[in-house]
C-alpha cells in the first residue's frame, strides 16, 4: 500500500467511523500503544476537518501489563491516556494491524478497568485474514490481506519511520 | 527487553538502563493506581512471600499493596509469631517456604548480606526490602523517581543527603543509583556518623555545615537518626543534634531559593527534621509513599518475568 492509498484508506475508515456515530456526542476513539496511535492520530485528524466544533474524546492505551505472554518476554510500557470516563459510551478501539486477536483481547481487558462501556467496536488499518487465534472481528478495516504466516505485515509512518506504507517482512 | 540481573539486592548491581527501565515502567504503573481498577492481571500466576525479619511500616504495607495490585498471590511473614523465634535457621525457614511453590521473596533482614546470601542458595527471585546498614534499593529507586518527577531529569541534580549517613541503607541506596545517573551528591551530617574516605570511595562531597549544604542544593533528603543501630555514643544528645543538624523553617527561610525536603520515613520530629517543615509545601514526603507502591510494582513486574530454570 503506498502513502496516497494509505491516505484514501484512513480517509475512508473516519468517514465510516462518522456515519456510525453521527455526531461521535457519546462516542470515545482510543488508540492502542504503541502503533496503533499513528492511525487514531490520523483518524481523529480527518474527523476534526469533517466536525471542527466537535470535542473528540480520544485517548491512549497500553495493553503491556495485560498480555497472555508475560512469562515468555517483557515488553516495555507505553504511556495510557485516557482523562474521561468511559461508562455508557461507546468505545472504537483503533489499531494498525489485526492479526492474531490476542492484543485485542489485552485490549478489552484493560478497558474494563476503566468502566463499563456501551459498546465496543474495532477500527484497524490492516486484517490480516485466516489468521486468527481468537473469536474476534474487525467492524472497520481499511484492507484485508491474505498472508503466509511466515510473512509479516508491517505498516510504516512517515512520524516514525519517515514514510507512510504497508510492506511485507519476511 | 529485561533488567540485567535476576535479584534486586542493591542498586549497586543495576545498570543506568536497568534504572530507566524500572524508573518508566514505574510511570506506567502510576497511571495504573489512578484507574478506576487500580489493578492489572499481570503477576497472577506468581506466589511471593514477604519476609520480615525487621519492623516496617511503610515499605511492608507498599511491597503488599505492590504485589495485590498485581494480582500475585501473597503470604507475610513476620519474626514474631514464626519459627524463627524457636531457632529455625534463615535458610531452613525460606527453604521450607519455597517447597510450597513460592516464585518470588521480598526480605527485610538486620544483617548486612542476608539477601544476597539467599540468592546464592535458592532459586526464587529476591528483592532486598532493606539489609542492615547496606541498602534499600526500592527506597533509592522510589526517591529517584519522586526526584525525577519533580524536576524532569536526575542528571545535574545537585542532592543533599543530611544526617546518619553511617548507618543508612538508603543513603547508601541513594549514592549508588544518584551517581549512576549522574546527579551531583553532597553528604552532611556530624562527622561521627559520615564514614570516613566516602568521598573518595563514591565520589560525593562531604560538608559538615548544615546551612552552606541547605544553600547548594536543589533536593535535600533528610535521613532518620538510626538510635536502634547505634551502639555506642556518637553525638551528645538529641537535643544537641536537632540544634546543629535538624532542618528547621527558620534556616529554610533563609535560603534565597525553595528547595524541596525528602525524608524515607518514619520522621523522628523534631530531631532532624521540625514538623512546620516536615508538613509543609516544600516536602514531597507522602509523594514519595505513594510513589513506593509504582515503583515496587515496576521491579515485582520486571524481576518476575524471568523463569527461574534459565539463570
Amino acid at each position: 500500500m503506498t502513502e496516497p492509498q494509505l491516505a484514501i484508506t484512513i480517509k475512508r475508515l473516519a468517514h465510516q467511523l462518522l456515519e456510525n456515530h453521527v455526531d461521535l456526542e457519546n462516542t470515545i476513539l482510543i488508540g492502542l500503544q504503541p502503533r496503533g496511535i499513528f492511525l487514531s492520530d490520523r483518524i481523529v485528524e480527518e474527523v476534526k476537518k469533517e466536525l471542527p466544533a466537535q470535542k473528540i474524546n480520544y485517548g491512549k492505551l497500553d495493553i503491556t501489563f495485560y498480555r497472555d505472554d508475560i512469562r515468555k518476554e517483557l515488553h516495555k510500557a507505553n504511556q495510557t491516556d485516557i482523562p474521561f470516563s468511559i461508562e455508557g459510551k461507546t468505545v472504537i478501539l483503533i489499531d494498525d494491524v489485526l492479526y492474531t486477536g490476542r492484543t485485542i483481547r489485552a485490549a478489552l481487558d484493560a478497558l474494563l478497568d476503566f468502566g463499563r462501556p456501551e459498546k465496543v467496536e474495532l477500527c484497524v488499518l490492516i486484517d490480516r485474514r485466516f489468521s486468527r487465534q481468537l473469536p474476534i472481528q474487525a467492524d472497520y478495516a481499511g484492507k484485508a490481506i491474505d498472508s503466509i504466516i511466515t510473512q509479516k505485515v508491517k505498516v510504516l509512518w512517515s512520524k516514525k519511520d519517515g514514510r507512510d506504507e504497508v510492506i511485507f517482512v519476511e | 527487553m529485561q533488567l540485567s540481573t535476576r535479584h534486586l539486592l542493591g542498586i549497586k548491581d543495576l545498570t543506568p538502563d536497568d534504572i530507566s527501565l524500572i524508573l518508566s515502567t514505574a510511570e506506567q504503573f502510576k497511571e495504573v493506581l489512578q484507574r478506576p481498577v487500580k489493578k492489572v492481571p499481570s503477576l497472577r500466576d506468581v506466589t511471593i512471600v514477604n519476609l520480615f525479619y525487621e519492623n516496617s511500616t511503610r515499605t511492608r504495607f507498599s511491597f503488599e499493596l505492590a504485589e495485590k495490585r498485581l494480582s500475585a498471590d501473597t503470604i507475610n511473614f513476620a519474626v514474631s509469631g514464626s519459627s524463627a523465634a524457636k531457632g529455625e535457621t534463615l535458610l531452613d525457614t525460606v527453604n521450607n517456604i519455597l517447597s510450597m511453590k513460592v516464585d518470588m521473596v521480598v526480605m527485610r533482614h538486620s544483617a548486612s548480606g542476608a539477601p544476597h546470601f539467599l540468592a546464592r542458595h535458592i532459586p526464587a527471585a529476591i528483592v532486598n526490602a532493606g539489609d542492615g546498614i547496606n541498602e534499600h534499593p526500592t527506597q533509592g529507586l522510589l526517591d529517584a523517581f519522586s526526584m525525577k518527577e519533580k524536576f524532569g531529569k536526575l542528571e545535574g541534580l545537585k542532592v543533599a543527603i543530611i544526617g546518619d549517613i553511617m548507618h543508612s541503607r538508603v543513603a547508601m541506596s541513594n549514592i549508588y543509583l544518584l551517581k549512576k545517573m549522574g546527579a551531583k551528591v553532597t553528604v552532611c551530617g556530624p562527622p561521627t556518623l559520615i564514614p570516613k574516605y566516602l568521598s573518595d570511595a563514591f565520589d560525593v562531597e562531604v560538608n559538615y555545615n548544615l546551612k552552606e549544604t541547605l544553600e547548594w542544593c536543589d533536593v535535600a533528603n533528610v535521613l532518620r537518626i538510626q538510635l536502634e543501630r547505634q551502639n555506642q555514643v556518637l553525638f551528645s544528645s538529641l537535643r544537641e543534634y536537632n540544634l546543629a543538624y535538624g532542618v528547621k523553617r527558620e534556616l529554610l527561610d533563609k535560603i534565597k531559593k525553595e528547595i524541596t525536603i525528602m525524608h524515607p520515613g518514619p520522621i523522628n520530629r523534631g530531631v532532624e527534621l521540625d514538623s512546620d517543615v516536615a508538613d509543609s509545601r516544600q516536602s514531597i514526603i507522602l509523594q514519595q509513599v505513594e510513589n513506593g507502591v509504582a515503583v515496587r510494582m515496576a521491579v515485582l513486574y520486571l524481576l518476575s518475568g524471568r523463569n527461574p530454570s534459565d539463570n
